[in-house]
């Protein structure tokens, strides 16, 4: 019996061990990144553990209130770009999958095999390689340099991916529960809509929210594409800060902290929704 | 409360004429014909993908049948959606909705149809009541046991007090002992509610009890159908004969002559219409234990549980199977028994057609 305690306790100390080691890992290189925001003058001395010495929001000031040449508040334009492709991208991915991949799971249709394995392709080669071709076509209909250029590549990848995702959640909801739907007096519709969908939440969630990174986060896409100042979005800017004339590290530190609190905020509001076994219970005993 | 509940509980009748269905190639229903009287429980039973689920299934509108006629009531609903059906199902895996708490799963239907909240109330209510849910009202499935979740299955059945209910293998995914219970208290359901429910189950016990009529299906087939007892004591076929009963009957090639059958290992006196080449079967249960006995198992296996016993053995080259009382003592590997069968729990088969001779 005793012996039994003290090896619990032995366990349990060297897995908390192993997690602290694995967290400060993990955690090191952003605290260099919050020691370089928050330092003052371009290059903090460098010691082991990163503390800044003479806190100061400078860069931060510097970084969110930048004037573009017509003098308006050109980052703050920059990361309303970067919301408004996200959301987009992720509204239009789930408005779009979520049809296509319950139609995937349900139903038998004429080349839903070679659908499937054309969505597949998609996914197959990194987004990088049709930057040429995306380029083309986007000059060809004119938007280049525009965010619903960006938008429409984005979506193209945001697309299959989510139905892909999609497809599997509905494939994992038991058809028992339509059915059951179906016969307590819902049409096929409402069954989707007030049971499938519902069941299907933590699904939705965690998609949107991949499809919201990838878009917030894209870069070489994004460089290619677009120009002009007004139209960056936040990853461009960011490059832009340690460019080849001259490297910001304190405003690309503090730029990227901003960058960061979105999705973290998002993560955060998320989390109820990624309750993972939303459908336990529902049937077998 | 329950008193009013079987008033207004809508009762019918359910008809089926020459059903079929068909998936691609395969040929599930050939041709069912079936009437369920008004707050009649028929039971279907038979051996596991003889078309039982897809035949409840073409019942709720889940399945169109390829060819036929489906009525409930006098209307001809063939074609009619599941949800224009007026009928309730209990699946198997009973389907509850997952993000829903108990409540709303027993009021989703009334809340589709736009029933009116304090209607939905009282009902909620009266089931919950009906089916000791009170305390779970508030709960998820995910946060309910097997039993209670089944219980929250049948009530949402119930609460929609539709005219036709229909049970999938409800209590499969139960214990034994849960099962007894809940079995009973469907009866009980049936008794209270006057209504009309069709019952799948490949469960002989369930099938045996529950049952006013006992379907037998067989590859898409009805094969017999009856009062329990007499699909039991009368079997039409060799098939129902087996399925009926467990341990199953024993079956035996015999010859039949003017006074008597002749089987492998034994003859018994025999004085009815069959001549030639027949199949006899025998009930393990209906065997007595007789010095004198024609029949002789030497034993291989002896199963005793007390309330009764079961020797496995063979007569003649054949397996067979015989209860004993289930006191029996101090029978072990090899030795033998001999017994009689009173006539009248003979059963002749005709060897071809494995059609029951009388
Ligand atoms: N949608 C379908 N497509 C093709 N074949 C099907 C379909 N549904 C059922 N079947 C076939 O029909 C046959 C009968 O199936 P069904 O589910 O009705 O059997 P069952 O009697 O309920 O069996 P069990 O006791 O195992 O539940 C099976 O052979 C099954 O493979
Ligand atoms: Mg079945």
């Amino acid at each position: 019996m005793r012996a039994r305690e003290e090896s619990k306790w032995w366990i349990e100390l060297a897995c908390n061990a192993v997690l602290v080691l694995a967290v400060a890992f993990a955690l090191y290189p952003i605290l260099w990144v919050v020691t370089l925001a928050l330092s003052p003058g371009e290059a903090p001395q460098r010691g082991v553990i990163p503390v800044p010495v003479a806190p100061s929001l400078e860069h931060f000031d510097a970084v969110v209130l930048a004037r573009g040449d017509d003098g308006s508040l050109v980052f703050i334009r920059q990361m309303m770009n970067s919301l408004v492709i996200a959301l987009t991208t992720a509204t239009t991915a789930i408005l779009i999958a979520t049809p296509a991949a319950f139609a995937m799971s349900r139903f038998r249709f004429v080349g839903k095999g070679s659908t499937t394995l054309a969505l597949l392709a998609t996914q197959m080669f990194p987004g990088v390689a049709a930057a040429i071709p995306l380029y083309l076509i986007l000059d060809a209909v004119g938007l280049i340099d525009t965010l619903t250029g960006l938008i429409l590549v984005y979506a193209t990848s945001a697309v299959p991916f989510a139905i892909f995702q999609l497809r599997g959640a509905f494939d994992g909801i038991p058809v028992d529960l339509e059915e059951a739907a179906m016969v307590d007096g819902a049409t096929r519709f409402e069954a989707f809509v007030r049971v499938v969908l519902p069941a299907a939440r933590p699904a939705l969630a965690v998609t949107a929210l991949f499809a919201f990174m990838t878009a917030w986060n894209e870069f070489i896409l994004a460089a290619t594409f677009l120009s002009r100042e007004e139209v960056f979005t936040l990853p461009v800017v960011l490059q832009r800060f340690v460019g080849e004339h001259h490297a910001h590290w304190g405003r690309f530190a503090a730029g990227a902290i901003v960058v960061s609190v979105p999705v973290m905020a998002l993560f955060y509001w998320l989390q109820r929704h990624l309750v993972s076994g939303l459908t336990a219970g529902g049937v077998k005993g | 409360m329950v008193i009013r509940c079987v008033l207004v509980a809508a009762v019918a009748t359910l008809t089926l004429r020459d059903v079929r269905k068909q998936f691609g190639e395969t040929h599930v229903l050939r041709g069912i014909d079936l009437d369920v009287e008004d707050g009649e429980l028929v039971v279907l039973v038979g051996s596991s993908g003889c078309g039982k689920s897809t035949l409840l299934r073409t019942i709720a509108g889940l399945e169109i049948p390829t060819s036929g006629e489906v009525s409930i009531g006098d209307r001809d609903v063939t074609k009619l959606a599941p949800r224009d059906r007026d009928v309730a199902m209990v699946f198997q895996s009973y389907a509850l909705y997952p993000h829903l708490r108990v409540r709303d799963n027993l009021s989703f239907g009334l809340k589709l149809k736009k029933t009116d909240a304090a209607i939905i109330d009282a009902r909620v209510k009266e089931v919950s009541q009906m089916l000791g849910l009170e305390a779970l009202l508030d709960r998820f499935p995910r946060e309910l046991s097997g039993g209670q979740r089944q219980r929250v299955a049948m009530g949402r059945a119930i609460a929609r007090r539709p005219s036709l209910f229909l049970f999938d293998e409800p209590l499969s995914n139960l214990d034994a002992a849960l099962r007894a219970e809940v079995r009973v208290e469907i009866k009980r359901l049936h008794a209270e509610l006057a209504a009309t429910m069709v019952y799948v189950t490949h469960d002989q016990v369930e099938a045996m009890t529950l049952a006013d009529r006992l379907v037998i299906l067989n590859d898409g087939k009805l094969e017999q159908q009856g009062p329990p007892l007499e699909l039991y004591d009368h079997p039409d076929s060799k098939f129902v004969a087996t399925f009926m009963g467990s341990p199953a009957m024993n079956i035996f090639p015999a010859t039949a002559t003017d006074s008597s059958l002749r089987a492998d290992g034994f003859t018994l006196p025999y004085e009815g219409p069959a001549r030639g080449d027949v199949l006899i079967g025998l009930r393990p249960q209906d065997l007595v234990a007789d010095e004198e006995g024609p029949i002789t198992l030497t034993v291989d296996v002896m199963e005793a549980m007390g309330f009764e016993a079961y020797a496995h053995g063979r007569v003649g080259t054949l397996p067979f199977v015989a209860r004993l009382d289930g006191q029996t003592r101090g029978i072990t590997r090899g030795d033998a028994i001999r017994f009689s069968l009173p006539a009248a729990r003979l059963h002749v088969f005709d060897r071809q057609t494995e059609r029951a001779i009388r």
